[in-house]
């Protein structure tokens, strides 16, 4: 069975930005972009773990904060040339309310 | 006086009629008394920029071209809003739907023409449009505000650049075209196909081989039926398969006419005192549907209006190019070879998305087809129609010119006066010299200001840039100025004086009114803009958090486990008991891993977790201490050495001195960070001669030094002058540091930065030009009142960005 937590609303994050939940699986990076879609992935970056939730925003991706890898919102994976990938968490919006589903299998889908 | 004036009435306040009123009156001012007809209600604007008015590049008064009170200033009456109804040759007088009855010397029809509407059922249902004109433009933007679906039928120039306009808007976009690719007129299969792909990835659809059988809807359009059957749903349709030449008033009075209204080589018509020029004439058989050709006929027509007997009208050569903001289209000439004589040549790089054709006949070019790179275009084109023989070079033609001439860049130099530089706006070379020259134009955006040149599709603009290089004399270096990111093509410098001018305040605005490609998409050009609006509109402008890098977000440094650190400004390396005992304090409450004096002269706490940043920064605000902006692209530190208060050879007091320098500038936002020392003597304990801004200490004076840098590239600083006393100073260090703000690109460090503009023209300003530094001064001094608060305190005290510095929440 698929549990969905309600972390918060939409409107608590900022438009191209993100904020942290705290979770038994580890900290949870939840961004909002500039069409105020919403993601979530795990807040280390496949490189050497920087905190992606400090990173910018842009064009559905967030550049690490450490060393700049661009990490794809949407899927967790390091854009090319760069190589390597964080495990996304499903989310669900509705009427602005924000679920997580945290006990989605952890293992990234693309398999890194 | 006016009695004597012959009678001039211009019927069609549009591109080409107006463009004769302004050749006229350059030739002979006097010669007439002028009367204008309009049916829009509008003065003339350029109706090419009705695609950038439609994609929201620029607005409706943007593109205005004589206003009213140019109208009044030359004496024209101009009636707006009226369209002509009846002319009356043998009375010569002409009558207007209001009522009015103006009789006439000379007439001049220019009434352009109207969209081609397809006889299918349906195609007067409300919510069908043409484009063409202000209203269509309206009533397109008003529909598009419930975002939507549109459909637009022909994928021609026009239409795509009405779908593009309409997807910019957020309408879903559908595009009918009834033949096999896009623009056929225009390109061949190959660069169609580019085309569609490239458009097809922005999100428009396409049905080519379509067709429109039926527009239908019950009382408002809802949809287009094809012939295959195929339904589109469409709450706009608009109609853009062409234009049709408006002859209706040369009908009625009898004049020759087929598509157009029928012009001698002297743009007369049938009757001799009527003269037509633009889309709605015809001549030798060709209608035109471009503005080039426009501007030659209004020459003509001007010339023998003011009594001339000489000029004829030929035909020029026509190039086309798409306006739709990052895709590159240029076309001119023969699409294909036509027989075996004519020859072929191609480029396609799939990588680059870039295709190039060529069409040779005799050794000369005769057509011109370009994808995606069409920075030779002008080059090519200016070739083919001065029928140059290019055999020499046909090997290496395709390549372009530098790698065919072995000369780079276009040889605007050598490029005659009368080339046509802006096939938009009919600008020559020598009409932007001259302006150039005439009223001192130093940037791209004023010559556009003052020329237009440029300002319409954009295709010449890399030509214009280099003419205003080659005329003002800057380097060749400047001609290849970088865009600030892929996202525009606009250079920095460009972007910062169109901030100004056109007093763009916010970011979205900016993106909106330059032109950017994408809005939120770049990580690059969001921190410059941000930077260039803050540095230009101090006090005023918002900053945006979401376009800092971390560190200038939460003001304090990441390190590489996530944590942070923490950096007190420590005036001029100075430190009082106090200070030193409640950094102790912190560092022991918070747990601090290591305390560190800094290769900046002041102590650094390291390894402090992001949550206790606002706790920690309130106790030491508390103590007096403020952000030392160790994070910032701001002024970092003001390194000292004790100076005349204690040394043996000081020969000043440089710790006060570098106090005074510090408390003057912290806080300011630099587009690099900003480093100063001051050194008590040329024994140089500070380092003064590897700063940003460096002072050196003499007896009864001080040497300021600048552009100095320690860091991965070693510049030792260049010296600007010496001054007498410590208010100098200050006012010297406050201009340069303003000049360095509103000057340099972001990220550009003053070393990089004087290396570039030569510490010459520094110096013409800060020490040549006592009024240039005075301004700067003052300018620097207004926009630090804006600045300085201590951004530790804000987030401490006053809670803000207080979601920066905890969880959204805890779960499980
Ligand atoms: C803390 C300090 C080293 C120290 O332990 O002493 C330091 C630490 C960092 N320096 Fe530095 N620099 C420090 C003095 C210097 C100096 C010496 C000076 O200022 O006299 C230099 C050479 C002088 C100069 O800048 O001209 C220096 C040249 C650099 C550079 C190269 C700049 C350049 O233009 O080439 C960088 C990289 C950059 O800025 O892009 C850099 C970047 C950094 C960063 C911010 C790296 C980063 O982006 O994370 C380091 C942050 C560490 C942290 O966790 O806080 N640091 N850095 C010094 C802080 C001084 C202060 O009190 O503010
Ligand atoms: C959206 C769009 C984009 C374009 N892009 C380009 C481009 O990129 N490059 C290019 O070269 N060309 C382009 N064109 C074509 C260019 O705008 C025309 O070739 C040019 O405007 C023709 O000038 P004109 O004076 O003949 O007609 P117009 O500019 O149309 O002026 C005619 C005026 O006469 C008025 N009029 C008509 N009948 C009467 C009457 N009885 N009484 C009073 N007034 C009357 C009309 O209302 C109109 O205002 C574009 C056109 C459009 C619509
Ligand atoms: S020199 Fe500067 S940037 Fe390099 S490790 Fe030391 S503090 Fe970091
Ligand atoms: S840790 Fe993210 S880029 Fe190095």
């Amino acid at each position: 069975m698929t549990e969905w937590t309600l972390i918060g609303h939409v409107a608590d994050i900022p438009r191209l930005g993100s904020r942290l939940v705290e979770t038994a699986q580890g900290l949870i990076a939840v961004f909002r972009d500039g069409q105020d879609q919403i993601f979530a992935l795990h807040n280390r970056c496949p490189h050497r773990g920087g905190p992606l939730s400090e990173g910018i925003v842009y064009g559905g991706r967030v550049s690490c904060p450490l060393h700049n890898w661009a990490i794809d919102l949407k899927t967790g994976q390091a854009v090319a040339p760069d190589n390597g990938c964080t495990p996304s968490v499903p989310v669900h919006v509705k009427d602005g309310a924000i679920a997580l589903c945290l006990d989605a299998p952890q293992a990234p889908a693309c398999g890194c | 006086m006016s009695g004597t004036k012959q009678k001039l009435v211009v019927v069609g306040n549009g591109m080409a009629g107006i463009r004769t009123v302004e050749e006229l009156l350059a030739l002979s001012p006097d010669r007439h008394d002028i009367t204008v007809f309009g049916a829009e209600p509008h003065p003339n604007y350029n109706r090419i920029l009705l695609s950038s008015v439609l994609a929201g590049e620029k607005s409706v008064a943007d593109i205005v071209l004589n206003s009213p009170d140019w109208y009044a200033k030359h004496g024209i009456t101009l009636f707006t809003g009226d369209p002509v109804t009846g002319i009356d040759a043998d009375a010569r007088t002409l009558t207007s739907a209001s009522g009015r009855t103006v009789p006439y010397d000379k007439l001049l029809l220019a009434t352009g023409s109207k969209p081609l509407m397809p006889p299918v059922a349906g195609n007067d249902l409300p919510g069908v449009c043409g484009f063409r004109d202000i209203r269509d433009v309206d009533q397109m933007i008003a529909a598009a505000q419930g975002k939507g679906r549109a459909v637009v039928i022909g994928g021609g120039l026009l239409g795509l650049e009405a779908a593009w306009g309409l997807k910019r808007r957020g309408m879903s976009v559908a595009v009918v075209h009834l033949m096999p690719h896009l623009m056929e007129r225009q390109l061949d299969t190959a660069a169609g196909q580019l085309l569609q792909r490239d458009l097809d990835r922005r999100g428009i659809a396409f049905f080519t081989n379509g067709h429109t059988e039926e527009i239908f809807g019950d009382g408002r359009v809802q949809g287009v039926r094809l012939a295959d059957g195929r339904i589109i749903p469409a709450d706009l349709v608009v109609m853009a398969i062409g234009i049709r030449p408006d002859i209706e008033l040369a009908r009625k009075i009898g004049l020759d006419a087929n598509r157009g209204i029928v012009v001698a080589d002297n743009m007369s018509t049938t009757d001799p005192d009527i003269f037509a020029v633009g889309e709605c004439a015809e001549h030798r058989g060709q209608c035109f549907g471009l503005v080039a050709p426009l501007w030659d006929m209004a020459k003509v027509c001007a010339h023998h209006l003011a009594g001339g007997d000489q000029m004829t009208f030929t035909p020029p050569a026509l190039s086309t190019r798409l306006k739709i903001t990052g895709i590159d289209v240029f076309s001119a000439g023969a699409l294909a070879a036509a027989d075996e004589a004519d020859e072929e040549i191609l480029l396609q790089d799939n990588a680059r998305g870039a295709y190039k054709k060529l069409v040779l006949r005799d050794g000369k070019l005769a057509g011109i087809v370009l994808y995606g790179d069409v920075s030779d275009g002008l080059w090519y084109f200016d070739l083919m129609r001065r029928g140059a023989d290019v055999s020499e070079w046909r090997d290496r033609i395709i390549l372009g010119e530098s790698a065919a001439t072995a000369k780079s860049g276009l040889s605007v130099a050598t490029m005659a006066d009368d080339t046509l530089v802006c096939g938009c706006n009919g600008t020559t070379k020598g009409m932007i010299v001259a302006a150039i020259q005439g009223k001192g134009l130093t940037s791209l955006e004023e010559v556009r200001a003052h020329t237009n040149a440029s300002g319409s599709c954009g295709q010449c603009t890399g030509a214009v840039r280099q003419i205003l290089a080659a005329t003002i004399g800057a380097d060749a270096e400047d001609n290849k100025i970088p865009p600030v990111c892929g996202c525009t093509d606009r250079t920095h410098e460009e972007v910062r004086h169109a901030i100004l001018e056109r007093a763009l305040k916010t970011m979205p605005e900016a993106m909106l009114a330059l032109g950017w490609r994408n809005r939120d998409d770049c990580a690059k050009c969001r921190p410059a803009l941000n930077y260039y609006l803050l540095c230009a509109w101090p006090g005023e402008y918002q900053d945006d958090q979401r376009s800092r890098f971390i560190n200038e977000r939460v003001h304090a440094n990441i390190q590489k486990d996530g944590t942070y650190s923490v950096v007190p400004r420590l005036w001029g390396g100075m430190a009082s008991p106090q200070e030193l005992a409640a950094i102790a304090q912190v560092a022991e409450k918070y747990k601090v891993r290591e305390i560190k004096i800094t290769g900046g002269q002041r102590l650094g706490l390291f390894g402090i977790q992001k949550w206790d940043l606002p706790g920690l920064w309130g106790e030491l605000a508390a103590a007096g201490l403020v952000s030392g902006h160790a994070y910032g692209k701001a002024l970092r530190t003001v390194k000292t050495c004790v100076g005349s208060e204690w040394c043996r050879f000081g020969t000043q007091d440089s710790t006060g001195l570098g106090v005074k320098l510090e408390r003057l500038s912290w806080a300011s936002w630099t587009p690099h960070k900003f480093k100063m020392g001051v050194s008590g003597c040329p024994r140089n304990c500070a380092e003064a001669s590897i700063k940003d801004f460096g002072v050196v200490c003499v007896d009864g004076g001080y040497d300021l030094l600048v552009g100095g840098n320690g860091g991965i590239e070693l510049r030792e600083t260049d010296p600007l002058c010496r001054v007498s006393n410590e208010a100098e100073v200050l006012i010297y260090a406050g201009a340069y540091m303003q000049m360095y703000r509103e000057e340099a690109r972001y990220l550009e460090r003053t070393a990089p930065w004087i290396d570039r503009v030569g510490i010459a023209a520094v110096r013409a300003r800060l020490v040549e030009d006592d009024a240039a530094r005075g301004e700067l001064y003052r300018r620097f001094l207004v926009s630090q009142q804006a600045a300085q608060s201590d951004p530790w305190e804000e987030r401490a005290r006053h809670g803000m960005d207080a979601h920066e510095f905890h969880p959204l929440c805890k779960v499980g």
